[in-house]
């Protein structure tokens, strides 16, 4: 391995080329600038952080330099040297692995018959396979790899697939590691074990990139850090010398407002009481291992938590909608009424009937039909209300009517009723969904990932009305990735982690520490983090390689 | 921002599809050793230049209106209905079930009585496919396949073992009573004291197309059904999260396109044959999905799409009569209009996006 | 292979048992005639699994067969050589295959549709041009002689004609079937072999599954997908020269009659595997012999009408689709055209 070599003598020389180079990398999407005069350089053998909101560029980028794109402008250095990538047979080539947010992974194909896909000796798969099975031996145990090379991808964890795609690129001898937000999908545990393999591999001379937007992830593991904000790239930095603060500045382009202003919570009635939910997936997963909480009229619950933790299907559940093929049990009341939990009556419209208002985690799929125009999605999921009903037909002046007065209330630009959701921006597609959310008053309002996607005005905004309604009287159910989100907003906080709530905590009476604890299924979380001085963060490293 | 204006997109694109269509035929015929312009004008006569043509036009395009109406609905739920062909066969047998066997003195009743039974059978075709789609999501596309050819078998059996009348060689039920047969276009203008299409058989089911066409732009796009229903072709997950159930839809969607289907035995069996024969249906049902095509699945344009079809199959008729070129002219251009408009609509669209594209920008340029 | 996967192989070798114990002779040319019958149907399975395996839906394989067994039988009508008219056969097909290649996998289109069009295409086509070649309606000449396949006596067929049950076996059915059949048989294994031994066939599994896969891999999903197309150009192009120049004499119109969709059945029936293709379309072709020889089956308690076995292949998918015995699952890319994600 040349490449190896030479990546070690320039580690410890002064003058050797980084192993990225980009200048002035520009790429539109037809009216969008995806990426607009980008300079970056990558020392070899160092861990690099890409951070930025959605929607920043960065996957663009990325896909850029592992060939998937053709930039309109600029040039790409590897090692030095100058090169075109044309292609991702190119990148491959030039030493470059990608470990894609959603795995490029054949499921019903073996571990190694995803290794050796496209990287064959010969015609015949036989040699292929018995290689790569010596290769990935010597793999997993160099870096802490191991998965079983005849288990079928499909039957692996979400950690393990993973795993299968940095052997992916470690097979093809890469040399350049991309990963884009690989923790997105991992529990703190597994995210721990992928920073250690990571750091073993910078260790070995490897270089990294890490695209992510979290701030924490940054500061732990990188060497130096890169913001890019609206498809530019804003600040390098080495990240020793920076701050989390200063790098949300700099996405953001200003102070992030991370204190939302309100006013302490008057809880009243009791709105919502659930008791010990389960839910058994088709498959015969138990998703949800009884959960039971309480809302109580004007205060927001949140539930903080690594995504697929159960808080979708919680979602579902309380939305009326549980996942196809699935079993629920337990018991959810609403102001004092059973709500069914499977059957009929369990349905999305007979929910709304019952005054539970639902802002979905993913608007593009569920909260809005992209093809509709903003006025037809202002009745979505309320086609059946009586002011928007003329007997067997549908009243569409009254729609129409209804969604210009919302947009103007909530500021949706541009404010055409006519306009496909699609055209809207992802802050103003939003706005359209909390709107239509929002001023049908529910009693309780079901609120997935509300800002996901958004841009900071947006975010902003929405904020502001989820508290006035809260203000107004109403009971909230906030589920948010964001620990900041939920911090900012929630009254009560609870943490979600394999199907159950591990504890409930007041914002103002906890950290991002003891939560941390508390999203990677530690309980007791009290005596623990008065061992750790109030300061253990889950996801912090040991120092040096463990 | 969209690429097109909504012009360009509901006008521009079938055109053009149509003359390439059109014009790779007129290919054909040159290498057959014919004159494109000769079979053009024979068409254009055979089927425009007089009311005769246009009494088989009307009435081929009847059927058309019917099938491709089907074809719309369900593909505005996404579901893609190849099996208009056999709903349509079933909806002959529900006819002439109904015909032969309910003593019915005139056609103003028997019409109902049978719409009845054309759409019962048409929908019972389409039930099994529907529900199979929506319950345990076997490929409609398949199974609607499947069930032409179970129909095909099916009706192939009914008509040779059970209601072929004694001593009748022929695999075809008995006449339907004389009251109920449906007065045609030329019988209505013969009661105005006009000529007009003799011995055509276009009747006064054109005039239910008609409607039919006018009450499905009002399902699809005024009704809260319709709304449903076009938000589950758009997005299953949104349909689900606003209270839409997807086995409902997708059922009675599949009912109406079935039904629609059926319908159209009113026009070739009611009102044409007069009985039911094997094979009543030549391909109607999957012309509907050219129709559907070309018509971009709205009712005003299946309306004229039908028209056209209507056109090419009177036309073809006469080709083959007057000229060497086999009617089987029309299948090629129906081949290619589908072609086309369903399967290469990328390759029209792309390049015309990409000149309004160009447009719009020196346009913003020199503002 | 477990029992479920071998149940196909079960039946089908079952009703052949139980035939032959009930009634010799007639059983030794049923099974004859559906192994003949069989043929075309393999041909055209094993063509749409290439396709299928690697995401391309193919309806169209009725439509190629077609225009297959048109253009064979007219070359081999004009050169008196049925090689020649099996070249242009797999050219008429190919053709057609380009076409859908083009709309499906360059364009981006509607793969049913496209497979809708071709078959319009095939049956419009192989008339107009057949009328106005030949001038009899849509038929093309009679062949004979060298301008068809004929029966292959294999060495030893008659030596043992007269030893018992492997005698009738082995020259009654084996030998004395056309070269075409035999190639049929032997793509079997070959297939399975390409499909799960080579690395093309690992690639071909892949860009059906996860295009993306493939694509991230730096393999032209394009080119893996056309290669495919083509694959299934060729086979029902060799399937469509059978029917026009082995099983029969020449071309007569829409002479396919369905066999493509029995096909696609019979793909969706074998799981898009090679071994079951083989087993299912035996079964359709024994369903259709016995359909042809006995126009009213009487089983005793029952008389089973011809109309019945005609329709039993379409019935049994519809089954095998619901779901109720063994779940078919498509490959999981099928369908789809692919489109590189932002």
């Amino acid at each position: 391995m040349a490449a190896a070599d030479d990546m070690k003598g320039g580690r410890s020389g002064t003058a050797a080329p980084p192993a990225i180079e980009l200048r002035g990398i520009s790429k539109a999407f037809g009216p969008v600038q995806a990426n607009w005069d980008i300079n970056l350089s990558v020392p070899k053998g160092t861990i690099h952080g890409i951070i930025g909101e959605n929607g920043a560029g960065k996957s663009t980028l990325m896909s850029i330099l592992y060939g998937f794109y053709k930039p309109d402008a600029g040039e790409i250095l590897v090692n030095g040297r100058p090169i075109t990538i044309a292609d991702s047979q190119t990148a491959i080539r030039a030493g470059i692995g990608m470990v894609f947010q959603h795995f490029k992974l054949v499921q019903n194909f073996t571990v190694l018959e995803n290794v050796i896909l496209g990287v064959e000796e010969g015609a015949l798969l036989r040699p292929s396979l018995s290689k790569a099975r010596g290769v990935l031996k010597q793999l997993a145990a160099e870096y802490q790899l191991n998965v079983d090379p005849n288990a079928t991808v499909e039957d692996l964890s979400v950690g393990h697939q993973q795993r299968v795609e940095i052997l992916k690129a470690l097979y093809r001898q890469a040399d350049i590691l991309i990963l884009d937000e690989p923790t997105g999908v991992l529990t703190p545990a597994e995210a721990d074990h992928l920073f250690r393999i990571l750091q073993g591999l910078r260790d070995e001379g490897k270089t990294i990139i890490l695209i992510t937007h979290k701030l924490r992830e940054i500061m732990e593991i990188t060497d130096n850090v890169s913001v890019m904000r609206r498809g530019e790239m804003v600040a390098s930095v080495k990240t020793a010398q920076t701050s989390p603060e200063e790098l949300a500045e700099l996405m953001v382009g200003r102070k992030v407002l991370l204190n939302v202003e309100k006013t302490p919570a008057r809880p009243a009635a009791l709105v919502l009481e659930v008791r010990d939910l389960r839910l058994v997936d088709d498959g015969g997963v138990e998703r949800l291992r009884g959960v039971s909480l309480d809302i109580r009229a004007g205060e927001i619950l949140g539930i903080a938590g690594v995504s697929g933790n159960g808080q979708t299907q919680l979602l579902e559940i309380l939305g009326g909608y549980p996942p196809k093929g699935s079993r629920v049990t337990g018991q959810v009341r609403m102001n004092g009424a059973d709500l069914p939990l499977s059957g009929r009556g369990c349905d999305a419209g007979q929910r709304r009937r019952d005054g539970i208002g639902h802002i979905p985690e993913d608007r593009q799929v569920e909260g809005l039909i992209m093809d509709f125009a903003a006025w037809e999605n202002i009745a979505f999921g309320w086609q059946d209300a009586p002011e928007f009903n003329k007997g067997w037909l549908m009243d569409n002046q009254a729609i129409r009517r209804d969604a210009e007065a919302k947009m103007e209330r909530f500021d949706v630009r541009p404010r055409d009723a006519g306009l496909a959701a699609r055209n809207f921006s992802g802050g103003n597609q939003q706005k359209i969904v909390v709107a239509r959310e929002i001023e049908r008053n529910p009693d309780l309002l079901l609120i997935g990932q509300p800002t996901r996607g958004v841009d900071i005005g947006a975010i902003e905004f929405i904020h502001k009305q989820i508290v006035a309604l809260r203000d107004a009287g109403k009971a909230i159910l906030l589920v948010s990735v964001e620990l900041d989100e939920i911090l900012a907003l929630a009254d009560r906080v609870a943490v979600m982690f394999d199907g159950r709530i591990m504890g409930e905590r007041l914002p103002g009476d906890t950290t991002t520490g003891e939560l941390g604890l508390l999203m990677a299924g530690v309980t007791d979380t009290r005596d623990s983090s008065a061992n750790a001085g109030g300061s253990a963060h889950v996801d912090e490293l040991p120092e040096g390689r463990a | 921002m969209d690429k097109m204006p909504k012009w360009a997109d509901v006008v521009l694109t079938p055109l053009i599809s149509l003359i390439l269509a059109m014009a790779i035929s007129a290919l054909v015929i040159l290498a057959i050793g014919e004159s494109p312009r000769e079979a053009l004008t024979t068409m254009v006569e055979g089927a425009l230049g007089s009311s005769y043509g246009w009494g088989f036009t009307l009435y081929y395009a009847t059927n058309f209106i019917f099938t491709g109406l089907a074809v719309m609905v369900a593909y505005h739920a996404a579901l893609f209905n190849i099996g208009g062909e056999g709903q349509a066969a079933m909806g002959g047998l529900g006819v002439a079930l109904v015909l032969l066997y309910l003593p019915l003195p005139h056609w103003g009743l028997a019409l109902p009585a049978a719409m009845v039974g054309a759409a019962a059978f048409g929908a019972a075709w389409a039930f099994i496919p529907a529900i199979l789609q929506a319950k345990r999501g076997s490929h409609i596309v398949i199974t609607t396949i499947m069930f032409n050819f179970i129909a095909a078998a099916a009706l192939n059996y009914v008509l040779v073992n059970l209601l072929r009348p004694v001593g009748s060689m022929d695999p075809a039920t008995a006449r339907f009573p004389e009251a109920t047969n449906l007065p045609t276009l030329s019988d209505i203008a013969a009661g105005f004291g006009m000529e007009w299409g003799r011995n055509t058989p276009v009747n006064v089911t054109f005039f239910i197309a008609l409607l039919a066409c006018l009450l499905v732009w009002v399902l699809v796009w005024r009704t809260r059904l319709g709304y449903q229903i076009r938000a589950l072709g758009k997005s299953e997950p949104g349909a689900v999260y606003a209270g839409i159930n997807p086995v409902r839809i997708t059922v009675i969607a599949m009912l109406i396109s079935g039904g629609l289907a059926g319908l159209m035995a009113i026009n070739n069996v009611m009102g044409e044959s007069e009985r039911l024969v094997l094979n009543a249906v030549e391909g109607a049902g999957f012309i509907g999905i050219a129709v559907a095509l070309m018509g971009r699945n709205h009712p005003l344009g299946i309306f004229l799409a039908a028209l056209l079809f209507g056109f090419l199959y009177q036309g073809g008729g006469e080709l083959a009569l007057w000229t060497s070129i086999p009617r089987e002219l029309i299948v090629v251009i129906q081949a290619l209009v589908i072609l086309f408009t369903g399967a290469l609509d990328n390759m029209v669209r792309m390049p015309l996006e990409r000149i309004f594209l160009a447009t719009r920008r020196s346009k913003g340029a020199a503002r | 292979m477990n029992i479920r996967d071998s149940l196909i192989a079960i039946i089908v070798l079952a009703i052949c048992l139980i035939w032959a114990l009930a009634d010799g002779p007639a059983a030794q040319q049923g099974i004859g005639s559906a192994l003949r019958l069989m043929t075309p149907l393999l041909l055209a399975c094993l063509a749409g699994l290439y396709s299928e395996r690697a995401g391309i839906f193919d309806i169209g394989l009725e439509g190629k067969m077609l225009m297959a067994a048109f253009t064979s039988a007219s070359v081999a009508f004009l050169t008196g050589s049925a090689w020649l008219g099996l070249v242009a056969g797999i050219g008429g097909a190919l053709a057609l295959s380009l076409i859908h290649g083009l709309a499906s996998i360059t364009f981006k289109g509607n793969q049913l549709i496209s497979g809708v069009a071709i078959n319009f295409l095939a049956s419009g086509l192989t008339v107009l041009i057949g009328q106005n070649a030949f001038g009899l309606g849509g038929r093309t000449p009679a062949l004979s002689g060298a301008g068809r396949f004929n029966p292959i006596t294999l060495p030893g067929a008659d030596a043992v004609r007269d030893v018992p049950v492997l005698g009738p076996i082995y020259s009654g059915l084996i030998s004395g079937q056309t070269i075409l059949v035999y190639v049929a048989f032997a793509l079997v294994p070959i297939t399975w072999w390409v499909l799960y031994r080579t690395r093309f066939g690992l690639r071909l599994r892949a860009v059906g599954e996860n295009p993306a896969s493939v694509d991230t891999a730096g393999i032209s999903v394009t080119r893996l997908r056309y290669a495919a197309v083509a694959i299934c150009g060729v086979l029902t192009g060799i399937a469509g020269a059978y029917l026009a120049t082995g099983l029969s004499a020449g071309f007569v119109k829409e002479m396919t009659a369905g066999r493509g969709f029995i096909a696609l059945a019979a793909l969706i029936f074998a799981k898009w595997r090679p071994w079951q293709a083989l087993f299912a379309t035996f079964l359709f072709g024994l369903l259709e012999a016995i359909a042809n020889l006995y126009p009213n089956l009487d089983l005793g308690i029952v008389t089973v009408p011809s109309m019945f076995m005609n329709a039993l292949p379409y019935i049994l998918t519809v089954v095998i689709l619901a779901g109720f015995v063994g779940r078919a699952v498509p490959p999981r890319a099928g369908g789809e055209p692919y489109v590189k994600e932002r």
